[in-house]
């Protein structure tokens, strides 16, 4: 048996020792525990990985080409199927690179109402991602307290707008009606109950030995690194760097709330599964401030061109009627320009590059996404670790297959 | 603060490549049109001496209504340090799709080239991996070019005429 | 007493039931099926749901979930199919063991959904038999589970020689689905 040499985060830091045979193991494109699809084709050296190579694509479903067809509110839908763990994330960042490029002044009730379902979605975001990390080391339990709460901001969300998962929310300044008064008694009702299961489920899993065992040190990656592969969200947070767009382009009145963004250290799977957990808490705090400092005023700004007057309206004036039919016939005068609007996804930097020639639908739109980027180093994080390490890092990284192929 | 220090980078631009037009727009973005033979000099400065260490985004767009200048590389580039962003667009015509690749500078744009050259073809010299990502391996055409449909052109199920195209 | 199933016709005397073959395997076979899911994108969210405990898929007998084709009965395909991953899926089908049922869960798979693009597959039925269709955008858990309790119908009420029939060959032929027989 030769000597292997293993530096002390246990991977593998020379070829020249491969024991035998270089095997290649194909992992998906459906696998259960990639949590998505996409391929990766391994060359393992026993269970040390050697390299990896993936393939992405497999669930390409073409939406830059498919919102150059279709109006501006058209468009909602499909970026609800970006990351479609936290879909009010996408559907409010689309709407504002809209708002960016009209100009349109948005009132402070709907950047606080914005902000109170975005922080709910980023929560239901990291519990799926920190559940799957628990599921992938054996940890079921987790998982099935974690869904519970899930299911309480699906509620949420079907109070705010009726679906659940892909939820459609809002209009183009701002919310087609006000929060109910029922909605606010499920938010104070969620608030005070969910750090119950939340303690329960983070008892299980952040101080327990062997979890903390299989995680610390898999999959770790510097900041350095981590920016020159375009990082950004909890992975890049958790390799050190405190890069977060709430913070650096405050949009959506986030400057005025009071809120700590964590850093990790060694950016392993550890440090991504705390850096998410208190990204929760953080969220919690943002919430409540939101709810609390709720102003007074308009749900919705003043875009006549985008917004659909009230039915009542739309009856009794002509003016009301000549709006609803332009703005549902797709005829509402758009300027032309190019704008890039970013929001903090739960992934990361989700942006908007969003080119306008004036016509009714967009000219070019991209989305950068931040999951297609950063999985990218995936191959350079798992090199030299144990296959185990390899699934606990891709689940860690939180890849949704949605946002990488979009 | 802001402005002083897009002033100051955008006079240092200026002064060592003065082939490029820059111009800020109403939303707050200056945008550098350069050659693509400079492409690479100029974000190989803005890295190194202006600190713009964080590529943001890469994508591709299509105007084939302007003569020769058809296709547009456009690159999105992030001063962390002091909050600046900064669009760059490179113009290329239809007869000769090729731009230096990014890849030694920022290996994020491994990935976002590749996408570029899926959807609109262009050949970016001295990638290391130059091949389809998103589509088939096998595919022959590239999708988002504005010539090309939205939907599958072999498809015999549905009719055209319902939906009104 | 606690009544889990109804009891099929047949003759009970004491401490035997008698009852024809296929009600009793049909029986067996509705309240066990082990599901695999071939959860690819939307929808595959909805379906933790309804695995998880609030909607809980595992008390109509699909406790086990297996991600191995050769171990399960019901392929539920739920999420957009791409052309590229089309022959992934035919070969999942195809490595299957009969009797076997297909599930089609939400728009994407039924029809490709809102996706009619150049890389979408406009419905698995392209390529597969689908025996249950559940639309919905993503569908509800409660749709998912009546989708289900429609392939236990089937299930139930399936003919023991069905699979070994010239029309069932027949339409695995049109599928291109290479038969055994």
């Amino acid at each position: 048996m030769s000597e292997l040499k293993i530096n002390q985060n246990g991977q593998l830091t020379s070829l020249d020792t491969v024991d035998g045979e270089i095997a290649t193991l194909n992992l998906g494109p459906t696998h259960p525990a990639t949590h998505g699809i996409f391929q990766n084709i391994l060359k393992v050296d026993g269970e040390r990985i050697i390299s990896a190579e993936p393939t992405v694509g497999y669930i390409h479903r073409a939406f830059e080409k498919l919102a150059e067809r279709r109006p501006y509110q058209q468009v909602t839908p499909i970026t609800d199927r970006l990351n479609y763990c936290s879909s009010p994330i996408n559907n409010m960042g689309w709407h504002m690179t809209v708002e960016k490029l009209i100009g349109a002044e948005i009132p402070k009730r709907v950047d606080y109402m914005r902000v109170i379902v975005m922080e709910l979605a980023r929560i239901a975001d990291h519990l799926v991602c920190n559940s799957v990390i628990g599921v992938d080391t054996g940890a079921l339990t987790g998982f099935t307290y974690v869904f519970q709460e899930r299911e309480k901001i699906y509620d949420l969300f079907e109070e705010i707008c009726g679906a659940r998962l892909t939820t459609n929310v809002g209009r183009i300044g701002g919310f087609d009606r006000d929060f109910s008064p029922v909605f606010f008694q499920k938010l104070d009702k969620f608030l005070k109950e969910f750090h119950i299961i939340f303690d329960d489920f983070t008892n299980l899993l952040e101080r327990n030995r062997i979890f903390m065992d299989r995680v610390i040190g898999a999959g770790p990656i510097t900041g350095e690194r981590a920016l020159s592969y375009g990082f950004t969200g909890p992975n890049l947070r958790a390799a050190g760097v405190d890069y977060d767009i709430r913070v650096m382009n405050p949009y959506c009145s986030y400057q005025d709330f009071d809120f700590d963004v964590p850093i990790g250290k060694d950016g392993d799977t550890y440090d991504r599964f705390l850096v998410r957990q208190e990204e929760i808490r953080q969220s919690l705090r943002i919430i409540h401030q939101a709810k609390d400092n709720l102003p007074a005023g308009n749900y919705h700004g003043d875009v006549p061109s985008f917004f659909l007057p009230p039915k009542e309206e739309v009856y009794r004036s002509m003016e009301a009627l000549i709006y609803h039919f332009k703005i549902t016939m797709g005829e509402t005068p758009i300027p032309a320009g190019e704008v890039y609007h970013s929001v903090e996804g739960a992934n990361g930097e989700l942006g908007y590059y969003l080119v306008s020639d004036g016509g009714r639908t967009p000219y070019r739109l991209h989305f950068r996404r931040p999951c297609f980027i950063y999985y990218q180093a995936y191959p350079e994080m798992i090199k030299g670790s144990v296959l185990s390490d390899a699934i606990l890092t891709m689940s860690s990284m939180n890849v949704i297959a949605g946002e990488l192929d979009a | 603060m802001e402005n002083s220090t897009i002033q100051d980078i955008t006079s240092s631009i200026e002064s060592k490549f003065p082939n490029c037009v820059i111009t800020t727009d109403s939303y707050g973005m200056s945008n550098i049109v350069c050659s693509r033979e400079s492409i690479i000099d100029l974000v190989g400065h803005l890295k190194h001496d202006l600190g713009f260490g964080f590529l943001t985004d890469i994508c591709g767009a299509h105007y084939p209504l302007s003569e020769n200048q058809e296709f547009q590389v456009v690159y999105h580039i992030h001063n962390l340090y002091k909050n600046v962003r900064l669009r760059l667009k490179v113009n290329l015509a239809t007869a000769d799709l090729a731009i230096p690749t990014m890849v030694n500078l920022f290996p994020a744009a491994n990935w976002m080239e590749r996408e570029t050259f899926d959807f609109y073809g262009i050949i970016f010299e001295g990638h290391p991996d130059l091949r389809r990502i998103l589509n088939m391996e096998d595919m022959d055409y590239h999708p988002l070019r504005k010539e090309y449909a939205l939907e599958d052109e072999t498809r015999s199920d549905k009719k055209d005429s319902f939906f009104g195209r | 007493m606690v009544n889990i199933v109804e009891q099929p016709e047949g003759h009970e005397g004491q401490g035997f039931f008698a009852t024809s073959m296929d009600k009793a395997i049909g029986l067996a076979r509705a309240n066990s099926l082990w599901p695999l899911p071939f959860a690819t994108s939307c929808c595959g969210i909805e379906f933790m749901a309804t695995m998880s405990a609030n909607y809980d898929l595992a008390r109509f007998g699909s406790e086990r979930l297996s991600f191995t084709p050769r171990q399960c009965d019901l392929l539920m395909v739920m999420g957009t199919i791409s052309k590229k991953l089309g022959p992934v899926l035919k070969q999942v089908y195809d490595q299957m063991a009969e009797p076997k049922w297909v599930l089609s869960v939400g728009a994407c798979a039924c029809t490709g959904g809102i996706f009619d693009t150049y890389s979408v597959l406009q419905g698995i039925d392209k390529i597969i038999p689908v025996d249950v269709y559940v639309p919905g955008c993503p569908p509800r858990p409660e749709q998912i589970i009546e989708g289900l309790m429609k392939i236990q119908e089937l299930a139930k009420n399936e003919s023991l020689r069905r699979r070994n029939s010239d029309e069932y060959q027949k339409m695995l032929e049109s599928y291109n689905i290479e038969t055994t027989k």
